[in-house]
């Protein structure tokens, strides 16, 4: 508990910090773990990917913003996951069933988890969607995306990630 | 210039399918809410911390989830007005209230132009006759415009 509240003080510290990929590791805070329930009823744990690059998305179905950047993630996802791209989908909706469809309609093609308020707190307080951090194969947080953002940027952002081992 | 009436028809029909798919999409632009309707953060934390004065009923129409995080203390959750069954139960909660009651609705899930809850909810209630129904102006989100800002927060349900 008290890890989850100094980690969310942090993140609203820095609620528009981008301390960018070439910043020190110091300034790259490691994310926290969760364990939220997929789709499929099975749990997904964060930990578990550790050695990937990981795109962590809070999106909602109702968040237009949202909706435009799926079709863009899932075409990174196909092009970077042979080099150890991991999108994981965090849904604010209230209920499972909006997002089952939306899953099915847009054809997404990595997990997606039910989130809740415990979640969004941990990762400083998801008060508004979309929110994205993108996280190193250390498990270190290097960017945070705060609203609509250019697909360029996530992949420009991505790719540097990727060529770290 | 003649056209045939084929042709016109084809013209028309496709004029007043775009005609629908455009005012679909406005209808839920939180842009298109006049000014008059509107009121600010530092507005309505003013009138709330005010000793004098009626206090409104306070309406959150966006997601629970985010309403868990965080809401203005003494609001309500009522579910997004975007789906039909968050109008519903917005009408049912406000259906015995006199019509004059001062009522704010919000959201803040999204930024302004994006939201697609408080227009449909800020409509129903005029739809029903409530001449004093104001909607709170988030700019870009709840956390940003309110929680960040300082303003009075209650978690949970």
């Amino acid at each position: 508990m008290a890890i989850a509240i100094v980690a969310g003080l942090y993140f609203v510290a820095r609620h528009h910090a981008r301390p960018g990929i070439g910043a020190t590791i110091a300034e790259h805070p490691l994310a926290p773990d969760f364990s939220l329930p997929q789709l499929s009823g099975q749990q997904l744990h964060l930990s578990d990917y550790r050695g990937s690059v990981v795109l962590l998305d809070f999106w909602a179905t109702w968040c237009d913003p949202c909706r435009e950047e799926i079709p863009h993630f899932v075409e990174l996802q196909s092009k970077y996951r042979d080099q150890g791209l991991q999108i994981v989908g965090v849904s604010m909706d209230d209920s499972p069933e909006p997002v089952r469809d939306f899953h099915q309609q847009f054809k997404m093609n990595y997990p997606i988890v039910m989130g809740n308020a415990q979640t969004g707190e941990l990762y400083g307080g998801v008060l508004g969607l979309p929110i994205a951090f993108l996280i190193g194969r250390d498990g270190r947080i290097y960017s945070k995306y705060i609203g609509a953002t250019d697909i360029a940027v996530f992949e420009r952002e991505i790719t540097i990630l990727l060529r770290t081992k | 210039m003649n056209i045939p009436v084929k042709h016109r028809n084809v013209v028309l029909t496709a004029a007043i399918v775009l005609l629908i798919l455009v005012s679909g999409v406005f209808a839920f632009q939180a842009s298109l809410i006049p000014a008059s309707r509107l009121i600010n953060p530092e507005e309505l934390v003013k009138i709330l911390q005010s000793p004098k004065g009626e206090k409104p009923l306070m309406i959150q129409v966006g997601s629970h989830v985010l309403y868990e995080e965080a809401h203005i203390p003494g609001s309500e959750y009522i579910g997004p007005a975007s789906r039909e069954i968050g109008v519903q139960q917005l009408r049912v909660r406000v259906q015995p209230l006199p019509r004059k009651k001062f009522i704010v609705i919000y959201c803040g899930c999204c930024p302004w132009n994006h939201c697609p809850n408080v227009k449909p909810a800020a409509d129903a209630l005029q739809a029903m006759g409530f001449t004093n129904v104001k909607v709170l102006y988030i700019a870009d989100n709840f956390g940003a415009d309110w929680v960040s800002r300082g303003y009075p927060v209650a978690k949970g349900e």
